[in-house]
């Protein structure tokens, strides 16, 4: 790809990183951080693709090996993201379910 | 399926990451924030099964070996992420991240054996800077994943002319990745690798425990800029742009998480270089503390008309969020104000008390942020202090020079009384003493913070 073309995007993208997380309040860093971390995960993508590509057999067990390791960061990632903000939900509705389930 | 249709893919799910992000910065739309990364980041992965770069056909080649990786990547990480405690998070979430960096250094390295002479020098540089970054994030988190678990020393590590190996080693870095440049080769490209994995290590290793999470947050946003460069050297868009963001909101955060903490990022990484080495303690050992019984413990916050509960690490090691719930639920049906007061960076990172108490169902507007519950001090009759020690210590206003000199505290000192459940004498995690346990309005109450907590709703009943 034209790399005019790739700045381009990648300057964008700086700005819409830096405008979309501008304001967040310190109970959500956490989770934040955690969501972020599993979206660079996508780096499974490109895993994949090398994989794809290998032809030796040392190429084919390190991206292999990437693939493992992108997945964990990936699916791990969203997952434990999901069972932080779990906690969170409901802090009308949901939680008075909730606890009224628990008197039962 | 085509070039056009495949990138249209990326473009939407480069899209819900810009939205997941979005989300997940507002409480109430985090958790759809979260689940619609998800849904881009799987659209993404499974779009690369069904698109023919050129020159190759479908099915892909080693099917059989991604799908196996993919599987065993679920595999392990699904389990660990379910079954961890919520205490033990944070080092999980810095594990992920390692090797999420990890993963894009191997790419790196896969695709630079295959290209080989054929290499631009745009591509090189993108290589040797994802492989360089990659390895830093990858070594550079399992040695903070090591602190938080308290595999090792919590504690800064300085030795001896450390500053001149660090720098020695980043200019060998440095070196080799212009080798790398100029020469081309997979040698240099692994010496490469080998520095930077050594120099992510000691990176780390100067940190103190209580910034471990400002530096897993920097080194979250520096595997984000190397998957955007693992994305140049594949040419596809949607990793430019998902890095890209992960490295400008994760940069955003760390200042962010900075700020909460009251420390500048230079002083976080460099401070164990520049502060002057701690006095011992020795005075203090022969000082002595007021120390109570449950029933003591009871009685002080029986007759209080507020109370400010301080939770920290303390607390959720040792599981007590439930019984703490079960003593405010005690003291408010006797008509007493109960607060609780979290620190922003109360556990092992921003948020993190907020999570342990939401999941012990505490309501959402009996915590209160520091910068609430501080004017409120003075009219407060007890601070009970749960398992907290750092968040409290007046040290951070009045000894310059100290490791959390400058970070903003609760000021429970202001209370008429204060109450420290502490397991021991032993100092927080930035291991420095707390002058409060000595001050004649303090009572400690020794013991795990459940059982001691179990004792004082013992005690408060029979009252």
């Amino acid at each position: 790809m034209d790399l005019i073309a790739i700045v381009t995007i990648f300057v964008l993208a700086v700005f819409v990183g830096f405008e979309v997380v501008s304001k967040v309040s310190s109970t959500l860093h956490t989770p934040l951080m955690s969501g972020a971390n599993a979206i660079h995960g996508v780096i499974l993508v490109g895993a994949i693709i090398v994989a794809d590509h290998s032809e030796t057999n040392l190429e084919l067990g390190l991206s292999v090996a990437a693939i493992v390791l992108a997945t964990i960061n990936m699916v791990g990632g969203f997952v434990v993201t999901d069972r932080m903000l779990e906690m969170f939900k409901g802090k009308s509705g949901g939680r008075a379910n909730q606890s009224s389930g628990d008197k039962k | 399926m085509n070039r056009t249709i495949y990138d249209l893919i990326g473009l939407s799910a480069g899209v819900m990451f810009i939205l997941a992000l979005k989300g997940l910065s507002h409480p109430r739309t985090a958790r759809r924030g979260n689940i619609l990364g998800a849904i881009g980041a799987t659209i993404a992965t499974i779009a690369v099964f069904f698109y023919a770069s050129e020159g190759n056909e479908l099915p892909l080649n080693n099917l059989g070996w991604i799908l196996g990786a993919i599987a065993f990547g679920v595999l392990v990480g699904v389990p660990a992420a379910r079954k961890v405690q919520m205490t033990a998070m944070p080092q999980l979430v810095a594990l992920f991240n390692g090797v999420g960096g990890g993963a894009a250094a191997l790419v790196a390295i896969v695709e630079y054996l295959k290209l080989g002479d054929t290499a631009s020098t745009g591509v090189v540089i993108a290589t040797v800077f994802t492989v360089l970054v990659g390895c830093v994030s990858f070594s550079g988190s399992i040695v903070t994943f090591l602190k938080l678990q308290e595999l090792m020393t919590t504690r800064p590590v300085v030795f001896p002319g450390g500053r001149f190996i660090i720098a020695a080693t980043l200019l060998g870095t440095v070196a080799s990745a212009v080798w790398v440049v100029v020469e081309l080769g997979t040698t240099p490209l692994l010496i490469l690798a080998a520095l930077s994995l050594i120099f992510g290590v000691l990176f780390v290793l100067p940190v103190g425990g209580a910034d471990v999470p400002i530096v897993i947050s920097l080194l979250n946003a520096f595997t984000g800029l190397t998957v955007a460069a693992g994305g140049y050297v594949l040419d596809a868009t949607l990793l430019i742009i998902a890095g890209t963001l992960v490295g400008a909101s994760g940069t955003i955060l760390t200042r962010l998480m900075a700020e909460a903490m009251g420390r500048s990022l230079f002083g976080t990484l460099f401070g164990a270089f520049t502060a002057k080495p701690q006095e011992a303690g020795s005075a203090s050992e022969t000082r002595t503390v007021k120390s109570g019984t449950p029933d003591d413990v009871a009685i002080l916050l029986n007759y209080a008309r507020r109370v400010v509960i301080v939770p920290g690490f303390g607390l959720a090691v040792a599981q007590a969020q439930h019984t703490v719930r079960e003593l405010a639920d005690l003291l408010t049906a006797k008509g007493i104000d109960v607060a609780y007061g979290i620190h922003p960076v109360a556990g092992r990172m921003p948020g993190h008390m907020n999570v342990l108490l939401a999941e012990a169902n505490v309501p959402y507007e009996q915590l209160s942020e520091m910068d609430e519950v501080n004017p409120t001090f003075p009219q407060t009759d007890v601070a009970l202090i749960i398992g907290a020690n750092d968040v409290v210590n007046p040290a951070a206003k009045t000894t310059p020079g100290c490791p959390i000199y400058g970070m903003p505290i609760l000021d429970v000192a202001q209370a008429g009384n204060v109450i420290f459940l502490k397991r021991s004498m032993r100092p927080g995690f930035a291991g420095i003493e707390n002058e409060l346990l000595f001050d004649p309005k303090t009572t400690l109450l020794f013991g795990d913070a459940k059982a001691s907590l179990t004792k004082v709703v013992g005690a408060l009943k029979a009252l």
